[in-house]
């Protein structure tokens, strides 16, 4: 993974830092991370927003949002990439909004995972397809 | 009480009564031989405003031929509806009689014989004078145009869209939204945009660096007619730097962005809009979800797909108009809005008859005008053709038949690759091809035939790509062209199945082998979303071939296998 070649934009008093993770399958690494960072807890299903576009424009740099009110940290993941650690942004308690932006390296058409953590302790998941195409053929 | 759900439904079944009625007249009318203009654009003015929606015109200034699709399937929750259907299913579904002006019009049986019995389609002049007898009834009915129609032919190409936007300018609109201006490289889109005396609209034209609303294009307008706050919110194509070379327009980003869709309606309903119209270029499919997807939006006039379809889709509450394209057809939608809100609306597909439709005589001297400075070029005949030649099918069309043997023997190629766009007029058998009829299906500003090398398996990784870009079974994942035509190479597709999974038995029709997936083929192509493609320009190719040919004669192509339905 390259750092220098992504823009970080955080938005807020957000503070981005990149999971480095060992290398088995690619769904289990996802699901590991997540359990590193829920420590096994139960994670609901949506309650994050995250928007993304439904084609990428380019794959190589992919705007992507994550909020969710009353997170304290939101990590994101690319299911489908080798690294799929992409950032955790923690808010600490002085945060405007609990909302970040970036742009990310998809390696192909998968999913985007975004995990929140939550002020009372709970998690919640929101996960998107982003399909990476070679292009063409516009009708 | 009735609810507003229930009157928009009853409203509909009237309009249905009223289309079903028409074309019933229609078909008698014809069989007396009395279709007249006065017939073609009646209508019992409604409500308090008008709607006239064009698009897709693809720079067809004249009236030409234009062949509806045999094959357009519907995947996932549209399989089966409209625009899906074809044919004699379609005229069933409508009430359209064998061998009718609507026959012709809406599907592509007996196309050839319909053609010379009905005449040519289309011609902005014709539209002129269906647009100025709408005025007449209500003066200040809205025009909108719903794009893609700043490109498409040999003048429109010369004049780097300058003919169009002359001739749409005479022709008065009072919004437009957009997709293939952007091929015209972003700095002639915004030259172009900035002259404009109307409104250049889409609320998904984003900044690609700072990812927000573009300056140069507003998300919406408000127009006040009839009484009425009308707000009118642009939807470019989504997937322009995908489908076409973002190369061209690189500060600009685009996408769906149906969140952003609905803080606009919000916006403009905060501000007081009692109609929301969306001008859109997302394709039919997409506007369907969309809308289902979006609250508040009464009407969405759909574009990009080149759906025409006599009555509107109702969505909840919103009701879709489809328009078709080349110039083929007008829509009119009149609507009663009275206390805030959408009350009933009536509608009419209005076919451009171009030997029913008297001209307009000032439009039709502005489009001879535009076309005088390349008069001896465009008409110079190049061939004739034994065979109807037209493009519009999600697999192959006897145009990009003719275009892939081209390739193949121009540039001594093993399989040639034709995008599946869905623009591109029809010739009918025995008509001579001229070197507008060729511009006229392949005419744009990437144009280069290119000539390489890729392996089996790369040409299977292509349609796998092009092919989840039509039967994605969620439309948000379709960019709304028609499937990559192949020559020199058979294959079969299991449009069920997911990406990856659908194309099988490629085989190499001059041997009849199976496609070697670690094999080099040489292959050639056109219309490369890669910067620096090098080759001859395609209409170049395209011509040479058939001066060669004399007379085109084509073989029945059977090539794709379909599967999945």
């Amino acid at each position: 993974m390259d750092f220098t070649r992504r823009e970080t934009l955080a938005i807020g008093a957000a503070a981005a830092a990149v999971t480095a993770l060992p290398m088995p399958a690619m769904a289990s690494l996802t699901d590991d991370a997540i359990a590193e960072f829920t420590g096994g807890a139960d994670v609901a299903d949506g309650g994050v927003d995250l928007d993304a576009p439904e084609i990428a424009e380019n794959g190589n740099t992919v705007p992507i949002e994550v909020s969710a009110e009353g997170a304290t940290a939101i990590m994101v993941l690319a299911a489908g990439n080798p690294t799929p650690g992409v950032a955790t942004f923690n808010f600490g308690p002085g945060a405007g909004a609990q909302r970040a932006k970036t742009r990310i390296r998809l390696a192909g058409t998968q999913d985007v995972v975004a995990v929140a953590k939550m002020a009372d302790g709970s998690f919640a998941k929101t996960q998107k397809t982003v399909k990476v195409t070679i292009g063409g053929c516009g009708g | 009480m009735i609810s507003r759900r229930d009157f928009l439904q009853v409203s509909m079944a009237a309009s249905a009564l009223y289309g079903a009625s028409g074309f019933g007249n229609w078909a008698k009318l014809a069989a007396q031989q009395a279709l007249t203009q006065d017939q073609l654009l009646e209508f019992d003015t409604f409500g308090n405003v008008s709607l006239i929606h064009v698009t897709d015109i693809h720079a067809q200034l004249k009236p030409i031929y234009f062949r509806e699709p045999e094959i357009n399937i519907g995947v996932g929750g549209n399989k089966g509806e409209v625009p899906h259907v074809t044919g004699a299913d379609f005229r069933k579904l409508y009430g359209i009689e064998d061998g009718s002006p609507s026959h012709y019009a809406l599907t592509y049986n007996d196309f050839a014989a319909l053609g010379k019995e009905y005449g040519k389609v289309g011609g902005l002049d014709r539209v002129a004078t269906v647009v100025k007898s709408i005025r007449a009834a209500r003066p200040d009915a809205l025009l909108l145009d719903g794009g893609d129609t700043w490109h498409g032919s040999y003048t429109c190409y010369h004049t780097e869209g300058q003919d169009m936007v002359n001739v749409m300018n005479a022709l008065e609109p009072d919004a437009m939204t957009f997709h293939w201006e952007f091929t015209l490289g972003q700095d002639r889109v915004r030259e172009l945009v900035e002259g404009l005396p109307y409104d250049a609209l889409g609320q998904n034209i984003f900044d690609a660096m700072w990812d927000e609303p573009a300056a140069e294009f507003k998300p919406y307008e408000f127009y006040e007619r009839g009484g009425v706050k009308i707000a009118v919110i642009g939807q470019a194509f989504p997937y322009m730097p995908i489908a076409n070379p973002g190369w061209m327009f690189p500060d600009y980003s685009f996408g769906i962005r149906d969140e952003n869709m609905q803080a606009m309606v919000d916006e403009v309903r905060s501000q007081g809009a009692e109609l929301v119209v969306c001008l859109s270029h997302n394709g039919f499919d997409v506007d369907k979800k969309m809308a289902s997807v979006v609250k508040g939006i009464d009407v969405i006039l759909t574009g990009h797909t080149h759906d025409a379809l006599p009555e509107p889709v109702l969505v909840g509450d919103t009701i879709l108009i489809a328009s078709g394209s080349n110039g083929k057809f007008v829509s009119r939608v009149d609507l009663d809005v009275r206390d805030g809100r959408m009350m009933g609306f009536r509608h009419k597909l209005i076919p451009i008859f171009s030997d029913v439709i008297e001209p307009d005589a000032d439009m039709a001297a502005l489009i001879d005008e535009q076309r005088a400075p390349y008069k001896a070029e465009l008409e110079e005949v190049i061939g004739e053709t034994d065979d109807l030649l037209y493009r519009r099918g999600n697999f192959n069309g006897s145009w990009d038949d003719l275009i892939c043997d081209a390739l193949i023997s121009e540039r001594e190629a093993d399989i040639a690759m034709s995008p599946g766009v869905r623009w591109g007029p029809s010739i009918l058998p025995g008509q001579a091809i001229t070197r507008e009829d060729i511009w006229n299906v392949t005419s744009m500003s990437y144009g280069e035939a290119y000539r390489s090398e890729m392996t089996g398996e790369f040409i299977k990784v292509i349609l796998e790509d092009v092919a989840d870009n039509i039967f994605n079974p969620d439309p948000y994942y379709q960019q709304g062209g028609d499937m990559v035509r192949i020559g020199g190479m058979g294959y079969s597709i299991d449009i069920s199945k997911p990406q990856g999974e659908r194309i099988s038995d490629m085989t190499l029709l001059s041997s009849g082998e199976a496609i070697d997936p670690a094999k080099n083929y040489v292959v050639a192509g056109w219309a490369s979303v890669n910067e620096g493609t090098e080759g001859p320009q395609i209409w170049d190719v395209v011509e040479s071939h058939i001066r060669k040919q004399g007379t085109v004669k084509l073989e029945p192509n059977n090539s794709v296998k379909v599967s999945g339905l």
